[in-house]
């Protein structure tokens, strides 16, 4: 049984444990479909966080532009966006499923692409920021997004949009949409175990490590950075569109542009896990959901300071995360081997070391 | 929208009301902007729960102005001055202190989760309702009633001042505040030439708490308090200090005050529920220009 055998016996686990969790445990389906969707905002926001060094505080901006962009061509594809949404969803339309079924696949492309399109716009702005003036600047913009799509009475405003009804049974629905997030969550993983072995990932490690230098070197970093946003876009786009029709009622501050919450979920997903790897924000999703499912049901009204209280621990104590300290405990397992020679010589001579600082 | 831009047309004394007010209660966000401005150029620490601090300040103003102490919130000043100081000396001995060495984003994120718990703590001690702290002072008319300044805001501008001048007094000439600003120009000179420099930070971060509980306090005189204010807060404070620059007090001082302005005037045309947005329109606007401008000096330094 070599290795080879063991990775695909593993991920075949993964992918079967997926598909059965909503039939085994019906009652949680809604949850887990979050918990898919978690995995896809901690691997989108570790593309740039983790793996460029660039700390984003408002990816969450995509998946609110996601959301609106979806609805806006489900609806529009068969009726006047304007006129739907001037009733606050009080008129019910009912659409058939072939008209459902072809808004929301086309409503999910669209809104990936022009995620991806918004970010390569934004992306102009906001990359000549550095540093802390990165992460404010782009949590700047996913505020005043949210504010602005609340201004706009076209797509209903403050008031927001009440989705179509799915044709269907609520048993159904569910798991159509459980699926949905399964697929796409999967996928991005895929593409990003694809990204992360090409010359890309060298590419952002660079920028990460060192931007002057890397530019030095010949790469063209804003070009690199804005592809890299735009992939991230691009996924969180689509989740977007999909929880927008999962709750089925969408408003621009709470459930479009949440910063407080998903915003920053997404970064304490990624820290708890251990940024800059590819399993990283994987467990650090779904140990942070557990913990956020129990302590909202067991801690209520005292939840948001259990989770003020998680992030300063995490990023104070923790900040390596849970694969950044299992790579220090078992290196070899993560094909990290320490040269001996190198080593040795390095604790020889203390004072180079110190030079070298 | 348009109407109210004809109206202050028509109306010239309203242009100068607006002015006013924008300027006095620009006067109040200075004393927070001052306080980052002190622990982000002396600590390097981009702290996020500055607006919390603001709002604690004026929610313990707010309990020590009810029964049974009955205490005028402006005597309460120094009571809060005290009680900030020794909560900022707190968490910097639990939580900042272990994040100033740390990269830039580490101590954004912190204080991030700081500004969470305290705003939450807040809400569940106080609710969600909107406060305010009643001076009980009267509303002052010149023109014939066409322009009106209430008291309290007057008071508060006074106070802000006096506040400013003793902390820039204390800088210049105390013993400590030599200390933080050489602390501030090198810290490692600093330690070699005998400055506790840990002690310092400790003092720059209550001092920049204590700052904030006074602003606090006249922002719940003359204003309203509210547990989730505090985010707004904070952005104002960054926006200031994002365009004035740290230990540029001048600097800081007129981009407070033009902040207040501006706020006032686009509450006026736009309405009052565009407040926030345009605090976050300005700082997406100011680090556009701040990038602009530093991407020329890049291309003279290339």
């Amino acid at each position: 049984m070599n290795l080879q055998f063991k990775k695909i016996i593993f991920y075949a686990a993964i992918l079967l444990a997926g598909i059965f969790a909503p039939i085994v445990f019906p009652a949680y389906t809604f949850q887990l479909a979050v918990l898919w969707m978690m995995i896809l905002f901690a691997l989108t926001w570790d593309i740039l966080g983790g793996q460029m060094g660039y700390n984003s505080l408002g990816n969450i901006l995509f998946f609110g532009a996601g959301m609106y962009i979806c609805t806006v061509v489900q609806i529009g594809m068969y009726y006047d966006v304007a006129e739907y949404t001037a009733h606050f969803g009080a008129v019910k339309i009912d659409f058939t499923p072939y008209q459902y079924f072809t808004g929301i696949s086309a409503g999910l492309v669209i809104a990936a692409f022009a995620c991806a399109i918004i970010a390569v716009i934004f992306g102009w702005i906001v990359f000549g920021l550095r540093g802390p003036y990165f992460a404010i600047g782009t949590l700047g913009v996913a505020i005043a997004a949210g504010e602005l799509v609340g201004a706009w009475d076209y797509v209903g405003g403050g008031g927001g949009i009440s989705l179509p009804n799915y044709p269907g049974g609520p048993g159904d629905r569910e798991m159509f949409f459980y699926m949905l997030c399964f697929i796409s969550a999967v996928c991005t993983f895929i593409f990003l175990k694809w990204l992360y072995s090409t010359r890309f990932q060298l590419a952002l490690n660079a920028i990460r490590d060192d931007e002057e230098k890397a530019e030095a070197m010949g790469i063209h970093t804003n070009r690199y950075k804005t592809i890299a946003w735009s992939f991230a876009a691009f996924f969180l786009g689509i989740s977007g569109g999909i929880f927008g029709n999962m709750t089925g009622f969408i408003e621009p501050l709470e459930v479009a542009f949440p910063t407080v919450t998903f915003g920053i979920f997404m970064v304490l997903m990624v820290l708890l896990g251990g940024k800059g790897t590819l399993w990283g924000p994987v467990i650090g999703a779904i140990i942070f959901h557990v913990i956020k499912e129990i302590t909202w049901t067991y801690l209520l009204g005292w939840q948001w300071v259990a989770l003020g209280a998680l992030i300063i621990i995490n990023v104070v104590y923790f900040q390596q995360g849970i694969m950044g300290w299992a790579q220090e405990k078992w290196p070899e397992f993560f094909g990290i081997t320490v040269d001996e020679a190198i080593a040795s010589a390095e604790e020889n001579s203390p004072a180079e070391k110190e030079a070298s600082l | 929208m348009f109407d109210n831009l004809s109206l202050l047309g028509l109306v010239p004394m309203l242009n100068l009301q607006l002015l006013l007010d924008g300027l006095l209660i620009g006067s109040v966000f200075a004393l927070a902007a001052y306080g980052l401005a002190l622990v982000w150029g002396v600590m390097n620490i981009k702290n996020l729960a500055q607006g919390d601090f603001v709002i604690m300040g004026g929610y313990i103003t707010f309990t020590l102005s009810q029964p049974p102490i009955n205490l005028h919130p402006i005597l309460s000043i120094p009571i809060i001055f005290v009680l900030m100081f020794v909560f900022g000396w707190g968490l910097y001995h639990t939580i900042i202190k272990r994040v100033i060495e740390r990269d830039l984003f580490t101590s954004l994120l912190a204080t991030f989760g700081l500004a969470i718990v305290i705003q939450q703590l807040i809400n569940l001690a106080y609710g969600p309702d909107v406060q305010t702290a009643d001076a009980g002072m009267e509303i002052r008319e010149f023109f014939g009633g066409e322009i009106t300044i209430a008291d309290t805001k007057l008071v508060s501008f006074l106070l802000a001042l006096v506040v400013g001048l003793l902390i820039t007094f204390f800088m210049k000439k105390s013993r400590m505040g030599r200390a933080i600003r050489a602390t501030s120009q090198d810290a490692r000179a600093a330690r070699i030439m005998g400055v506790d420099t840990d002690r310092v930070y400790a003092f720059t971060f209550s001092l920049n708490a204590a700052i904030c509980g006074v602003a606090g306090v006249l922002i719940s005189i003359i204003w309203v308090i509210q547990p989730f204010f505090g985010i707004t807060h904070s952005i104002r404070s960054f926006v200031i200090v994002t365009s004035a620059g740290f230990g540029n007090l001048i600097g800081v001082i007129l981009s407070a005050l033009g902040l207040g302005a501006v706020e006032q005037f686009s509450g006026f045309i736009f309405g009052a529920e565009f407040q926030q947005a345009t605090v976050v329109g300005l700082l997406v606007g100011v680090l556009i220009i701040r990038q602009i401008m530093q991407s020329r000096q890049r291309q003279v330094v290339q």
